[in-house]
């Protein structure tokens, strides 16, 4: 069997949901929110992303054992 | 016009993105040992990542863009091409046709026609597909190096290089599989980045009810009546009375059931994705999981279109516009880059681009797997050099993928130097495609259909839909790339897309009837024998055993069809 493409899938989104969050959190008092309606948008949407990636990552290492099998 | 200022978050998310799909393509060379590793991942994909891929492979610039556009232009109408243009498409050719594509092991949609009919009809589809696939990824590159060269001043032919490159690269390291399993990361992306869009956008215009105010001003505006961009249905009765100049007949049956059913069903794009299923239980389910999903695509790429010319018309927070083409006209091409420059700030922005980066990206590399694949079995394999080892056809893809980019990059100078022989081009393949799924029925679900008449029929059908696009036009046409070519004009139709549905219809009948009246005077060369697991009745019933009751595809194809028919009834 080839790779388990839960894990590219669910690091890419870890990333780019920690860059998101992380470049929220140093810009939270930024006028750049003004234009996403005053959500500070990359801070919770990059919380989203994480939480996806995270959850592909939890989904793809347990079911690893079984891919192997099969 | 507002223009985009990108800063390093934003090129850093792009990079990694590009870094991610080249990993993936890097990890997967290894695995190329066989030419059905390359062009059919070996047979051994699972369902739900073929299902997501068969989307993606689809979502070209036409589908993230074009979908948009018209959801400016003709409002939530423009979700028929979802709920009647696709849907029933889909269940269709994963529940009746599947069967006959999977367990035949044909290696590709023409190889198929070649089983089941004979050499020139399998020719005369490989043939017009590889042609095809080529100009529709070029076009779809002319459109992503034009889009980024307007909102981001990037170089027209850096753009062009980029992109065909990182696709060449990740496609000859891992062929099929790397395409697929890009797919399913891009559809992803594309959901992720596309959501949040339609969720400022919606709260800006005051939800769905001020979304639907703001819309009736625009429908009034334009002298239809209230509803005319907020309902699907109501509007149908006339073609005078709504935005598209359709009426439900032409709708019903030259999109729903010839365009819809010629292209899901018989589009090897696709249907090479289910071909890569581990089971045939797997492919069957393929177009059906990917129904799913597909149904709700409306709301992430018909409604920001909506959004956009809704607020264009009554005036949001920030002031949103579409911006004007010369000549005074909205360029509704620009509803969804505009959107994404409007609402999202940098960071955010970085993964809007990337999305749309991704659309075009998985739209093409569709269509350069889809290519390699006909063009070395069907064209290499049969006609230029048989009997060959299969290393060297794995090779030969590799060639194929190179070549195919190749031409790709050259269809996009094409498109950007003669507009017109890009339109003329499309015009023909729509001539091409038009009767096929009359073919593949017949062939099907009919014994006594013949190679002669299959070919000759598909020839007819090619014929009438060119006689009728030479004999109408559509109001208010100004060239003869839009029809009435052959000087005598017998109707005008309301609109464009009025045209080109009943050109479908014509074409279609012409093709169903004439295949009829030839098998008829043709003799069967084809023994039953030979027609077994190639036609319906000649094949034992599949039995799906050994898969839970969820996962049949009988049952997952009622599910979708009532889920299509509800949110049709919700936006009536």
């Amino acid at each position: 069997m080839h790779i388990d493409i839960r894990y590219p899938i669910g690091a890419m989104f870890s990333l780019f949901g920690a860059i998101l969050t992380i470049y929220g959190l140093t810009t939270s008092s930024s006028s750049i929110y003004a234009r996403s309606l005053g959500f500070n948008i990359n801070f919770w949407w990059g919380l989203v992303l994480l939480g996806f990636g995270v959850i592909m990552l939890a989904l793809a290492w347990r079911g690893s054992p079984k891919q192997k099998t099969s | 016009m507002q223009s985009m200022q990108l800063s390093i978050v934003d090129y850093v998310i792009l990079v990694s993105y590009f870094v991610f799909v080249l990993g993936i393509g890097w990890a997967l060379r290894r695995h190329m040992k066989t030419s059905t590793d390359f062009f059919l991942s070996g047979r051994a994909i699972p369902a739900w990542i073929t299902g997501l891929a068969f989307i993606s492979a689809n979502l070209g610039a036409q589908e993230v863009i074009g979908m948009g556009a018209s959801g400016a232009k003709y409002g939530i109408m423009t979700s028929h091409f979802y709920w009647v243009g696709a849907i029933p498409a889909m269940v269709f050719v994963g529940i009746f046709m599947m069967p006959f594509y999977y367990g035949s092991k044909a290696r590709s949609v023409p190889e198929y026609l070649k089983l089941r009919f004979d050499e020139k009809t399998r020719g005369l589809n490989a043939i017009s597909f590889t042609v095809m696939t080529v100009f529709s990824s070029g076009v779809s590159m002319y459109a992503l190096a034009k889009l980024f060269e307007l909102l981001l001043g990037w170089n027209f032919h850096v753009s062009i290089i980029i992109s065909g490159a990182i696709v060449l690269i990740y496609i000859f390291m891992g062929g099929l599989t790397s395409a697929i399993y890009t797919e399913v990361l891009q559809f992803f992306l594309i959901v992720l980045g596309f959501l949040p869009l339609v969720l400022l956008g919606l709260k800006d215009a005051g939800g769905w009810t001020g979304l639907q105010a703001k819309l009736a001003m625009v429908s009034s505006a334009r002298g239809f009546g209230a509803g005319a961009w907020s309902d699907s249905w109501s509007y149908m009765s006339t073609p005078s009375a709504n935005p598209m100049g359709v009426d439900m007949f032409g709708m019903v049956m030259g999109l729903g059931f010839v365009l819809s059913f010629g292209y899901w069903c018989t589009d090897f794009l696709v249907v090479q994705r289910a071909m890569a299923a581990n089971s045939m239980s797997a492919a069957r389910r393929t177009p059906l999981i990917a129904a799913i999903p597909k149904m709700f695509f409306p709301f992430l790429v018909i409604l920001p279109g909506m959004i956009a010319i809704g607020l264009t018309y009554a005036g949001g927070s920030g002031g949103f516009a579409l911006p004007m083409k010369e000549g005074g006209v909205y360029d509704y091409d620009l509803a969804i880059p505009m959107m994404l420059a409007h609402y999202f700030p940098s960071g955010m922005l970085g993964l809007g681009l990337t999305a749309l980066m991704a659309s075009f990206m998985s739209g093409m590399a569709g269509n350069v797997t889809a290519f390699n694949t006909v063009l070395t079995y069907d064209i290499y394999q049969s006609y230029v050099r048989p009997n060959q080892s299969d290393a060297h056809y794995l090779w030969m893809g590799r060639m194929a993928t190179i070549f195919g980019i190749a031409l790709s990059m050259a269809a996009a100078y094409v498109a950007a130097k003669f507009n017109n022989i890009m339109d003329l081009l499309q015009l023909v393949f729509a001539f091409v495609n038009a009767p096929l799924f009359a073919t593949f029925l017949l062939g099907m679900f009919w014994k006594r259909t013949t190679g002669h008449a299959a070919f000759f029929g598909l020839l007819s059908g090619t014929g009438a839909a060119a006689l009728h696009h030479g004999l109408t036009k559509p109001l208010g046409a100004l060239t003869l790339i839009k029809g009435g070519w052959l000087g005598t004009i017998v109707h005008t139709y309301p609109s464009e897309m009025a045209q080109n549905f009943w050109t479908a219809i014509f074409a279609w009948t012409t093709c169903f009837l004439v295949t009829i009246l030839i098998s008829f005077l043709t003799a069967q060369k084809k023994s039953e024998g030979e027609l077994k697991g190639l036609v319906y009745s000649l094949t034992p019933r599949i039995k799906e055993e050994g898969v839970p009751w969820y996962k049949s595809p009988a049952f997952l194809g009622v599910v979708v069809m009532l889920a299509v028919i509800i949110l049709n009834i919700l936006f009536w």
